[in-house]
């Protein structure tokens, strides 16, 4: 029976459904009430909370708890996400598991608290040192974040790769009716550190970064092959094919449905692994389409970057537009992308490339 | 004929560490491994581990340790006590690790009074980067980056951290400090260290043993010298002994 629930509390809930048994965070708006749950909620499992004393120290107490083998869970927002990057580095350079949660806030610095798409760079090219990816889930709706909890902790351990799961602060804030997954059992992984050195592990000194470099990249390969998720409506005949994610995604669906109806050819791919990009519904899309169309908050255009570079690599005989339309932040009504669509249409609105 | 007596090295170290000639750190990881034999816990042991010459310690190992980023072991040492609570976790740090850089993490892990023992290699100064001033360098002391000596009016004075620790978290279960000068001392140390994990594995309490360890190379001096420079100038200011004993009210 769905019921009523705020998006952080029920992402929370879902969390522990999943088999997460230790979070660590330091409160941020719009991602706070993951904690606030989590505080009392992990105890009644069996699980540890510790609200640490930055998000540094989280993601680091995160990285522990991982070592050990226990599913571990962080969640932030904006700067918070921007003070864990070198602990995702170091996780991915481990081969820890983890799931971190973003729910993504307006601007640079200490930015704003609205809800927004404008850390996707950050998230789905790795931002911290080196030469690694997270994959990067990006559900639309509280009960599609709920659902891809325990998906997110399986890849995690599947490929020993940090999972974010990139939210918006509206998905946290928002209540929607939610189906709440069932347990998941869980044991500890096979290369937890438990004090008696069962899974042996080379030297600090001994590794030879060139060969893991190459792994790694096989297993980036791998993910990218396997992993693609996303929706797709109406792509094979559109004109126009519009890419959005997350609850912009949403909107974007409501448009062409509208726009559907008024007997405009439109198509919407809602990626849900931003990384890995879902390139393989670029291959479905119409040859004959004369643009793809981002819907982005965030006023740069960044999806636009990769809906550009596989609209092109799939279709490699036309040149076929890439265009964004930012809204900078919040959720655009449907209105406001139906009468941008027409804007490009028309010819009032210069590709992006 | 004099016997020859074999000199036996701990059942968990399976690789030479590369210290410099005259470090203090060799000292110091083999007192914790003899301790760790003696109490029974070589199969029950994680090392989360610092980013320093510490660094060598992970590579010279044969057990559980994880490397972690440059001063967030006491971070890391709380994630994984709170989910193997009766796995015996110990960071191993230098000065700058612990107090410069971590000195958020090691203050925060201090004061949530986490089940953990940290191990501190004071040798004043960051020895892996070449010497640099840190939080413990002494007042005066030339580093490569107090050319002159240290001016502790503008760059603070040399920090005191276990004393901290005694002074201002009562739950805290054993704080000291002990050096590796002369072969009592070293005694002196293995005893606290012991002290340490003991109070862990009795689930007593945060423990924190700090070392004042010679650096010979940055120091400019001979290992003997190095040695007495600890005897002559950091003994008077950083004192040996328990600060804070197990089982021991607050003050
Ligand atoms: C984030 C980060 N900053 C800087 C460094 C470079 N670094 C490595 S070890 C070290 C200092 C270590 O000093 P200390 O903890 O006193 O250890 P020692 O070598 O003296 O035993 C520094 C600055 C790093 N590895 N990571
Ligand atoms: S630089 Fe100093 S601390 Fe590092 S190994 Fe050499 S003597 Fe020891
Ligand atoms: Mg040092």
């Amino acid at each position: 029976m769905a019921e009523m629930m705020k998006g952080n509390e029920a992402i929370a809930e879902a969390a522990v459904r999943a088999g997460a048994r230790f979070y660590a965070g330091y409160p941020i708006t719009p991602s706070s009430e993951i904690m606030e749950y989590l505080s009392w909620r992990m105890e009644e499992v069996g699980g540890s909370f510790v609200q640490a004393e930055s998000e540094l120290a989280g993601i680091n107490m995160v990285i522990g708890a991982s070592a050990c083998g226990v599913r571990a869970l962080t969640a932030s927002s904006g700067p918070g996400i921007s003070l864990k990057q070198e602990g995702i580095s170091t996780l991915c350079d481990e081969g820890l598991p983890a799931v971190v949660i973003t729910q993504v806030r307006y601007g640079n610095g200490l930015g704003t608290l609205f809800t927004a798409q404008c850390d996707y760079n950050r998230e789905t090219r790795g931002g911290g040192q080196g030469d690694y990816r997270c994959i990067v889930l990006c559900p639309s709706s509280v009960q599609e974040f709920v659902d891809l909890m325990a998906p997110a902790y399986e890849l995690s351990e599947k490929y020993r790769i940090v999972v974010i799961m990139m939210g918006e602060g509206t998905l946290g804030q928002m209540m929607e009716p939610v189906t709440l997954p069932d347990f998941v059992e869980t044991k500890r992984t096979p290369w937890a550190l438990t004090g008696k050195y069962d899974y042996k592990k080379i030297g600090i000194f001994e590794r030879d970064s060139r060969k893991e470099a190459v792994e790694l990249r096989e297993k980036y390969d791998a993910i990218k092959e396997n992993e693609q998720r996303w929706f797709d409506e109406g792509i094979e005949d559109a004109d126009y094919v519009f890419v959005a994610y997350g609850v912009p995604g949403r909107a974007t669906l409501g448009a062409i449905r509208e726009l559907r109806a008024e007997g405009e050819k439109v198509g919407l791919i809602r990626p849900i692994t931003a990384w890995p990009f879902p390139e393989k519904a670029f291959a479905k899309i119409n040859p004959a389409c004369k643009g793809v169309i981002t819907v982005e908050e965030n006023a740069t255009g960044q999806l636009v970057d990769d809906a550009a570079l596989f609209i092109k690599k799939t279709h490699k005989d036309r040149n076929i537009p890439a265009y964004a339309l930012t809204y900078v932040y919040n959720t655009p009504p449907i209105r406001s992308i139906k009468a941008d669509y027409f804007r490009i249409k028309n010819g009032e609105v210069k590709e992006v490339y | 004929m004099a016997a020859t007596r074999e000199r036996k090295v701990p059942a968990l170290v399976d690789k030479p560490m590369d210290f410099c000639p005259g470090c203090g750190h060799g000292i110091v990881s083999r007192l914790i491994m003899e301790a760790l034999e003696e109490l029974d816990q070589l199969n029950n042991i994680i090392f989360p581990i610092g980013v320093g010459c510490s660094s060598n310690l992970g590579a010279g190992l044969e057990c559980d340790r994880l490397h972690c980023c440059h001063g967030r072991a006491g971070a890391v040492a709380t994630g994984m006590k709170r989910v193997s609570p009766d796995t015996l976790v110990v960071s191993y740090q230098g000065d700058g690790d612990a107090y410069n850089i971590g000195i958020a993490e090691t203050f925060n892990a201090a004061y949530r009074n986490e089940n953990i023992t940290v191990i501190v290699i004071n040798n004043t100064n960051f020895g892996m980067t070449g010497g640099q001033m840190s939080l413990t360098t002494m007042e005066g002391q030339k580093t490569s980056t107090s050319v002159h000596g240290r001016d502790c009016s503008v760059t603070g004075y040399p920090i005191r951290f276990p004393e901290i620790v005694a002074r201002e978290f009562p739950g805290a279960a054993y704080a000291a400090r002990g050096t590796v000068t002369t072969p009592a001392n070293i005694n002196k140390l293995k005893g606290y260290i012991k002290n340490a994990l003991q109070a862990q594995l009795n689930h007593e309490g945060y423990s924190i043993v700090e070392v004042l360890s010679p650096c010979p190379i940055n120091w400019g001096l001979s290992p003997v010298k190095a040695m007495e420079r600890i005897e002559q100038e950091l003994i008077p200011y950083y004192p040996i002994g328990e600060f804070k004993k197990r089982g021991e009210e607050q003050k």
